[in-house]
Formats: structure tokens, sequence, C-alpha cells
């Protein structure tokens, strides 16, 4: 395997981890205003994911900045030709990351309510414009010859996009709701469980449209072929999977077969793509590859032995952190939000 | 406006707001480990209130830090896609490697440091915020090294239309990196050492909690003396290595026209930037070489023969920066330095006199000092960026011909407003909020009250 791919990969499970661990927080995020109807009770929802969400969305900010090393015409592109539904992604997360921190430091209700929104609008713009932006890189957007996009900002919202951006924003809710019924008790325990049972079925059809519609507007039978392998098919049965436990209120499994789902539909996407990062709409030879958009061998290299040492590390103190918050969050406890 | 001219501002406006709570992140991170690890080892239950009081503003201040961080790292690909293709290959990877040894480390051990007072040992939680301040100051690190190839360009070549890393080591021994980081780093605790010190002396001022505001102080004091006197040390090296590597700006910090040796130094310069020359000018003799190579004669280059050498170089075209902004923006930033030197100064002789704040002049306006070193980081990173163009790698790549060619005008003029009317407002909530949090008195006994009612 050479670096090209192993970097490819690497920013593959970036974008995993970001999409497995924000997407629970953008999740928790969405429903605050739903169900957390007492002041105490929203503060119990954010504290569930209060030590967690910063260091989640570092695997954005790393992925962000892997794409930039790795593969400085994939970063060039892409965030250039998707300048405002990424402006509008960074105005959502600038404002719920403050919120985060602001809303529960002042008594004023009109204060919190405020900050609360901001944590609804600024989790749930980013989970649908995710999934928005990776169904058109996959499906394909118009770039030229100079790998530059040519495309307006309509042009990316067109409606396979959308049931793209759709999909990830329910099933990130699912995620959610599940996290929050495995983090609260008591009666915060049975809302959330009774949330994940409402969204699980809009969730489920949502994906199945989206997958079919895959198979219309992409290329996935060449790439895949009819049997797509293991790893697609089994998005689609531990979201069934996810369905029984959620209606069983078994939140641990649930949440396992949630996180599955996440994990193996974003690899799909990146298995339809390989060896391709951006595929153009306009002639198959203009498509961004893992080689034409890549760093020198030398700076791959270099990349390598720091990410070799260093991921591991990074895996094992978050790993640790989520260890010692293990523990379900109630309303008698300290709460730091 | 061109699309050019609005990303520039764009990024002048995001980086400058970004920049004005990343420095004091860096130092108040390392005070409020130092107070929390005396804490520790003393048992002095004052030290834990002091980390508390501290944690919490750092917090409302690092919040802001982070998120206008991300826009940062996202504006390289979004408004200077043709920058980020040419140098991709070098800058990208320090900004990868900041991302997976700075942030994660940092935004992790917060949320440790933040909910883990009940659930970690006093020592391992003393260990999460060193662990912090480890991350923001990686962060620095990994970030200047970056700038400092914007700045002074080693460990690669021209390759295809492309700069191509061929030397890692080089970009990570950049001379320029070890004055650039050392100076910003050092700002940063100086801007730390302020606000405590000032914060601390609006309370000391009104006899509040007097305890914990001089312990507070104390440390502020010396903390902030060792930082602002390093801080001018460094300064000066870094000014010497700009003669070096990067005479046009040095020239324009002087309103320097023509080479001379010796050179002189400009007290005050009225220029005529169209025809590069003085309107008016008070000048000493000598002084410039002697700050330039710590002797009294050596050669200073001046504007009109860099220009006429670039454009030997370069081919035709304008190689002068701003004057004007590169004069004043030096001159406020080292006049601040000397003013918080001798401020510090003041406050460590109070310290060591043992002598009470209350009532004092000192005591009374020292709290508005806190504006100085936000005046100097600001202005110095305006002059580093802008006394660097029309380069946006020096003597490789003009600003020009960086930024992304499939924009419109009024896709950036948009992003720019509401970029600054969001900034605007957040900065209104984080000042309200610091300002809350700062003259809020920590009650003694509140906390042990607190963690009795929880503790069931």
């Amino acid at each position: 395997m050479d670096l090209n791919t192993v970097w490819f990969i690497l920013i593959a499970v970036l974008y995993l981890g970001f999409f497995v661990l924000e997407g629970f927080d953008f999740g928790v995020g969405i429903l605050l205003p739903f169900l957390g109807k007492t002041d105490q009770e929203r503060r119990v929802i954010i504290n569930t994911i209060g030590p967690h969400w910063d260091g989640n969305e570092v695997w954005l900010i790393t992925a962000g900045g892997a794409t930039f090393a790795a593969f400085p015409h994939w970063y060039a592109t892409l965030f250039s030709g998707f300048y405002l539904p990424l402006f509008l992604i960074l105005l959502a997360l600038i404002l719920r990351g403050v919120a985060f921190e602001f809303r529960s430091k002042d008594e004023n209700p009109k204060w919190r309510t405020f900050w609360d929104w901001a944590i609804f609008g600024g989790s749930l713009v980013p989970a649908l414009l995710f999934g928005v932006a990776f169904t058109n890189i996959m499906a394909g957007v118009p770039i030229d010859a100079n790998m530059t996009y040519v495309g307006g900002f309509w042009n990316l919202l067109n409606p396979y996009a959308l049931i793209g951006g759709l999909t990830s924003l329910l099933g990130f809710i699912l995620h959610g709701a599940v996290f929050l019924s495995l983090k609260t008790d008591g009666e915060m325990m049975t809302r959330a469980q009774d949330a994940a049972r409402k969204v699980w079925l809009p969730a489920t059809l949502v994906l199945v449209v989206f997958i079919i519609a895959t198979y219309f507007f992409t290329d996935v039978l060449q790439q895949l072929g009819i049997n797509p392998g293991p790893i697609p098919i089994g998005a689609f049965f531990t979201m069934l999977a996810a369905g029984y436990f959620v209606y069983t209120r078994r939140s641990g499994w649930a949440f396992f077969m949630t996180t599955l789902t996440i994990l193996f539909a974003t690899a799909t996407i990146f298995m339809i793509l390989y060896p391709r990062v951006m595929v153009s709409s306009l002639d198959p030879a203009y498509s961004l590859t893992i080689y034409n958009a890549a760093s020198s061998p030398y700076t791959l290299r270099v990349m390598s032995i720091i990410a070799l040492i260093f991921v591991p590390i990074v895996l094992a103190y978050q790993a640790w952190s989520y260890w010692v918050f293990r523990k379900r969050i109630t309303a008698k406890q300290e709460l730091h939000y | 406006m061109s699309v050019l001219t609005l990303s520039q501002w764009q990024f002048a406006i995001t980086s400058v707001y970004h920049f004005f709570f990343v420095p004091l992140t860096l130092g108040l991170s390392v005070l409020t480990a130092i107070m929390e690890t005396i804490y520790v080892r003393s048992g002095q239950e004052v030290y834990k209130r002091m980390a508390k009081f501290w944690g919490t503003l750092f917090v409302i201040n690092f919040a802001m830090g982070v998120v206008t961080g991300i826009v940062q790292e996202f504006q390289f690909g979004m408004n200077w896609s043709e920058y980020s293709r040419f140098v991709g290959d070098i800058f990208g990877a320090p900004l990868a490697i900041e991302a997976l040894l700075a942030f994660f480390l940092e935004s992790t051990f917060l949320g440790l440091w933040l909910f883990g007072w009940n659930k970690l040992s006093k020592g391992l939680h003393a260990f999460t915020m060193w662990m912090v301040a480890l991350g923001s100051n990686i962060s620095a690190l990994w970030i200047l090294i970056a700038n400092s190839f914007m700045q002074h360009p080693v460990g690669y070549t021209l390759e295809g239309g492309r700069a191509v890393m061929t030397n890692f080591g080089a970009l990570l021994t950049n001379p320029y990196v070890w004055t650039q980081f050392p100076h910003t780093v050092l700002s940063g605790f100086t801007t730390a050492a302020f606000f405590v010190a000032g914060i601390s002396a609006y309370h000391l001022f009104r006899k509040n909690e007097e305890d914990l505001f001089r312990r507070s102080f104390n440390l502020a004091a010396v903390f902030g003396m060792i930082s602002i006197f390093l801080v001018i040390l460094v300064g000066h090296s870094q000014a010497q290595r700009m003669v070096q590597v990067q005479p046009m700006k040095m020239a324009a910090v002087e309103a320097l026209w023509e080479t001379e040796n010796p050179a002189s130094f400009s007290l005050f310069t009225i220029g005529d930037e169209k025809n590069l020359k003085d309107r008016f000018a008070l000048r000493i003799p000598y002084l410039l070489s002697i700050l330039a190579y710590n002797q009294p004669t050596g050669e200073v280059k001046g504007i009109r023969n860099l220009q006429a050498e670039y454009e030997q170089l370069y081919g035709p075209g304008y190689y002068v920066p701003s004057v004007f902004t590169a004069y004043w923006t030096f001159r406020i930033m080292v006049g601040s330095g000397f003013l918080m030197f001798a401020l510090m100064a003041v406050a460590l002789w109070f310290v060591l006199k043992n002598k009470p704040l209350a009532g004092t002049r000192f005591g009374k306006w020292l709290p508005f000092a806190i504006a100085l070193p936000y005046l100097a980081n600001s202005t110095g990173w305006i002059l580093t960026e802008m006394g660097r163009q029309p380069w946006v790698v020096y003597g490789v790549m003009k600003t020009e011909q960086a930024f992304s060619p499939n924009l419109t005008p009024g896709m950036v003029l948009t992003t720019l407003i509401l970029f600054t009317i969001v900034y605007g407002v957040l900065m209104a909530a984080d000042i309200y909020l610091l300002a809350k949090y700062a003259r809020k008195v920590p009650a003694e006994g509140e906390e042990q009250a607190l963690q009795e009612a929880y503790a069931e």
C-alpha cells in the first residue's frame, strides 16, 4: 500500500471519528430545546456532552489539517468550492462552542434561552450540511481542468445532496438520543428513549431512500459492484439492529449499533470515492485523486512518522477521558455547564 | 472591491480578533496550573480557590480562542486556495501537526479539568491543567513554524510551479521561529500577568478577599516582570533578525528611504509615501546601527535602494509595504512594551516592600493597564503580517497570486460582514462575562457548602 492510500485511509478515519463522536453531541444539541423542559434539565443535557464536545470537534480540525498537509489540492478545491456552506458550518460551530461555555454563566432566562437556541442551530446546521457536502463530493460537482470548482452555491443544494443531508441529520439525532439515554437517569432517560423511538423510523426510511438514490446518482456500481460487500450492507443491518434495541430500551446496545451504522456509512462513502477524493461532473479526467491532489512523497513520509507516533497517544488519552466520565449525569451533582 | 482586497480584510479582521484571545490563553493556563500545583503541594485552600477563580476566567476566554481558531485554519482553503495549492506541501504539515499534537491535548484535558474536580485525585487534576498549558503553547509553536515559513521560507525547492518540502528539519530550525516563538509566547505570559495583576489590584483597592488577591498579585508581578523583560530582550534580537531576512520591513518600520551607514533611528517622522521621502523627520544618528548590529556602524538598507534591488531580482512591481502602518504599529508595540516594563517594576516594588495597594493611585489605575498588552499584541501582528506585503511568502509568492479564483466579491463581502457582526456580538458577550466574573468576589465557604450539598 502506498503512502497516498495510507493518508486517504487516515483522513477517512478522522471523519469516522468525527461523525461518531461529534455526531452524538450534534444530536444532543438538537434535542436540547425539546427534551429539556426546565433549566435544570437543560443543564443536565448539556453536561452529558460537557467534557467531550470540544475534543470531538478536534477530529474535524485535524481532518482539515491532514487534508491540507497530505492532499493540498483537495483541501484547496473543496474549501474554496464549498465556500458558503463551509462558512455556515463555521458560523454554526462558533456560536455553538461559545454557547456551551456562556449559557449557564448568567442567570437571566433570556440569556440562557438565546444560547440554548444557538446550541440547537449550531448543531443542526453542521449535522445537515456535512451530509450535503459528502453527498456532493461523492456524486460529483463541476470541477474544471485547473481543479477549480466552477459551480455556484445552489448547485450544491440538489435533491440527492439534500437527501444525504437529511440522512446525516436524522442519523445524528438518533445517535444523540441514544447517547442521552445512556448518560442520564430517571425521567430524562425515559424521555430520551422515547425520542430515539420516534426518530428511528424516519431515520431508517431516509437512509433507505439515500441508499437507493446513491445507485442512481453515483457510480457505486462501477466502484463496488452490484454486491457492495459487507461494510455497506452492514450499515443497513446495524440500523435495523439499532431499531430493535431502541424499542426494547437497551441503550448500551443501541448506541453500539448507531455507532456502527455511522462508521459503516461513512466508510462506504470513502469506498465509493477511492482512489478519487473529489469527483468532477464535467469530465472524469478532471477528478481529484489521491495522486494528483497529493503532497510530495517526502511530506507524506514525514507526516506518516509523526502520525504513527502521536495518533496512538491521542487515542489513549481521549479514551481515558471517556472512562473518567463514564457515569450517568444526575441533576443532583455539581454541574459545570 | 476585489476578491483579493476583501479576502485580505477578512483575514486581517479574523486574525486580529482570534489573536485577541490567544495570548491570555497561553499565559493564564500556566498561571492557573502554578496556583493549583501550589495548592496540591502546600494544601492551602486559598490556592485552590485561586485556581478556580482564574480558571473560570481562563475558560471564558479560551472558548473564544478555540472557536475563532477553526476559522483561521479553514480560511486558507476557502479564501486563499491558490496559496494552499502552492505551499500546501510545506504549510499544511505544521497545521496538521498542530491539530494532532496540541488541539487534542488542550481540549481533552480542559474537559478533564473542568468536569474532573471530584473525579480525579488532586495531583492528577493539577496535571490536567499543565497539559492544557502545554497544549496551548505547543499550538503556538507549530502555528509559528508555519508563519515563519511565510516570513522567511526555508527547507523547500520550487518544482512544477509549487513549493516542495525538502528538509523538514530546516523548517523546525528556521532561525526566524526561534525569535518569533519566544517573543509571542512571552507576550502571552505578559498579557496574563497584566490580566491577573490588574484584576487583583481592582479587588485589593476595594479590600475584597485580600489574602487571595494579594497572593495572585504577587505571583503575577514576579511572573510578569520576568516575562516582559524577556519579551523586550527577544524582541531586540527579532528586530536584528528582521534586518537580515526582511530588510524592507525594517526600512518601513524606520521610514528609512535611503541606505545609511551608520544608520539613524527615527524619533518622529511624517513621510511622503508617494515620493518615498520625508516631510518632517527627527532622527538620532548611529542609534539604528547600534540596535541592528550592537555597534555604531553597519549598513541598514533604505526603501528606495531595496525597491530598485527587488525590481532587478523579481521583475517590475512595487515592493514597499505601507510605511505608515509599519512605522506606527512598531512604535505603539514597543512603546507599550516599555510602559509595561515600568509598570511591572512598580508592581514588583510593591510586592518586595510589602506595601498594600489599597488606596494608592497605582492600585487604582493598574486595572486599565490590562489594555496595554492587547494593544502591543495586535499591533505586533499587524506589523508582522502587513510589513511582509506584497509577499504572502517572502520573496516567493505574492499575495495577489494567492486568493481563490472561483469566489465573487459578493460572496466574500457577505461572509466578511457576517463574520464581523457575529464576532462583534460575541466580543460584547465575552467582555460582559469576563467583567462579571472578574468583579465577582469569590466568597469564602461558598464552595465548601456547595460541595457538601452535592456530596449526598
